[in-house]
């Protein structure tokens, strides 16, 4: 079990500044995401559109910012855990006791969930008997591809994962590739690759089709596909791959005890802690009169909640505030070597 | 000012004056219309603000950018009539606009 001053969870540009500003006032603090790359929403949706309200910064992508954002706190070598979901908050005397899905525990009396509009999870196939093959003959992302050396898998989707997969697989497998349109949207050369391994037969590409039944028993055996014009077609396949992006969920937020409106969390304005002490809620996912979902009040939010950290963590000492321009002490922590 | 229709997954009629310069999906969140989560905000980012639009709507409202056809790859059920709200301005043109909301957004 790991004790720290502050955990927070959520790796997006809000969590990064936060972390930040925990550390310049001395708090240490590790930091928790699902995803498996640093950056929250703006790697995950928008890498590559500009932003142009960041202050100070006329223009930049997001993953841009997410670049500058780690580098402002690269000296501080916070620990980050990708790829990890906070999935208990239980109370202990004074501190929280977290666990990850992973396993990993903590012990702290400061949890700040900068968690965006919750944790990403992939989007899955609408007819609902596929949850009973989920993991077994239907996925979501490929751990070992050798399972599907010499089968039949069919993959649904229009983007780079769905495009790769169907190249990478068509080398051992039988490869039906199924998209609602005819367009792509992934790499320009990934589909020239695809259209001309259906030429020569090693791709069998279904367009304007989407998923409409799925049959078989314990073990799958064949889907049904809806062609826009209302034509159906059954075809026997052994395994189905779903590529359809991430969705976000609130996830096990959901369960700590806070006050949750329409997925956001009710928070003061001075501290930004929820209805639980020591809980904070900052970013997206906070809730107050006035907010605004802007990068930049996330900044604010999580200024203000790592000076409210600190009085839980150190209660026998008196937080003094300092500017970076003049404070030794704060230089000494940025690793400033003047 | 238009008047928007939003029919519910349930069959039920909500229709809205929105103000123009709002977007469709801003009129139902602003209205607590269940269905539309537009979890992004408006940024085209998410497919979770997908309506169905009514038929005789579909040639007089403004073009898909190529970024939306790409999200509603990713919705929930899209069909032939889908749209992302969040891309819809009202206008005095959209008066009248029935948009039926799909059953879950993901």
């Amino acid at each position: 079990m790991k004790n720290i001053d502050a955990l927070i969870i959520g790796a997006g540009p809000t969590g990064l500044f936060t972390a930040h500003q925990l550390r310049l006032i001395g708090l240490d603090c590790e930091i928790v995401d699902n995803l498996d790359k640093i950056g929250g929403q703006c790697i995950e949706l928008y890498p590559d559109k500009p932003i142009y309200d960041i202050p100070a910064v006329p223009e930049c992508t997001g993953e841009e910012l997410t670049n500058n954002l780690i580098n402002q706190i690269k000296n501080f070598n916070i620990k980050f855990h990708l790829n990890e979901r906070v999935d208990e908050v239980k109370k202990e005397k004074d501190n929280w006791l977290v666990k990850t899905n992973k396993g990993t525990t903590f012990l702290t009396p400061n949890v700040i969930i900068a968690g965006g509009v919750g944790s990403f999870e992939p989007r899955k196939f609408s007819p609902k008997e596929c949850e009973k093959f989920e993991n077994k003959s239907i996925f979501y992302s490929v751990r070992d591809k050798k399972i599907f050396d010499g089968k039949t898998v069919s993959i649904f989707g229009g983007g780079d994962s769905a495009l790769d997969w169907a190249v990478e697989l068509s080398k051992n497998c039988k490869v039906n590739l199924i998209h609602r349109r005819d367009e792509f949207r992934g790499a320009q050369a990934t589909v020239d690759k695809v259209h001309e391994l259906a030429k020569a037969g090693k791709i069998n590409l279904l367009t304007k089709y989407q998923m409409s039944g799925i049959k078989g028993s314990d073990k799958l055996e064949s889907i049904d596909i809806k062609h826009d014009n209302d034509e159906t077609k059954t075809l026997k396949t052994d395994y189905v791959l779903g590529f359809f992006g991430l969705i976000m969920q609130l996830g096990p937020i959901a369960n700590w005890g806070l006050n949750i409106d329409k997925k956001t969390i009710e928070v003061d304005t001075e501290k930004f802690e929820t209805n639980q002490k020591g809980i904070y809620a900052i970013g997206d996912i906070c809730n107050y009169p006035g907010k605004l979902k802007l990068i930049l009040s996330g900044f604010h939010e999580g200024a203000l909640a790592a000076r409210a950290c600190f009085k839980l963590a150190r209660p026998n000492e008196k937080y003094r505030f300092e500017f970076t321009t003049s404070s030794k002490k704060i230089k000494d922590r940025l690793g400033v070597k003047k | 000012m238009a008047k928007i229709t939003y029919i519910t997954n349930d069959n039920k009629n909500h229709t809205i004056d929105v103000d123009n310069g709002l977007t469709v999906m801003e009129g139902a969140v602003q209205n607590d219309i269940p269905g539309i989560d537009a979890d992004c905000g408006g940024g085209m980012a998410c497919a979770t603000c997908h309506v169905y639009v009514k038929e005789e709507w579909l040639d007089k409202l403004p073009k898909k950018e190529d970024g939306e056809e790409d999200m509603l790859d990713m919705a929930f059920e899209p069909k032939q009539n889908s749209r992302l709200s969040c891309q819809l301005t009202v206008s005095d043109d959209l008066d009248g606009l029935v948009v039926n909301i799909p059953s879950k957004q993901a």
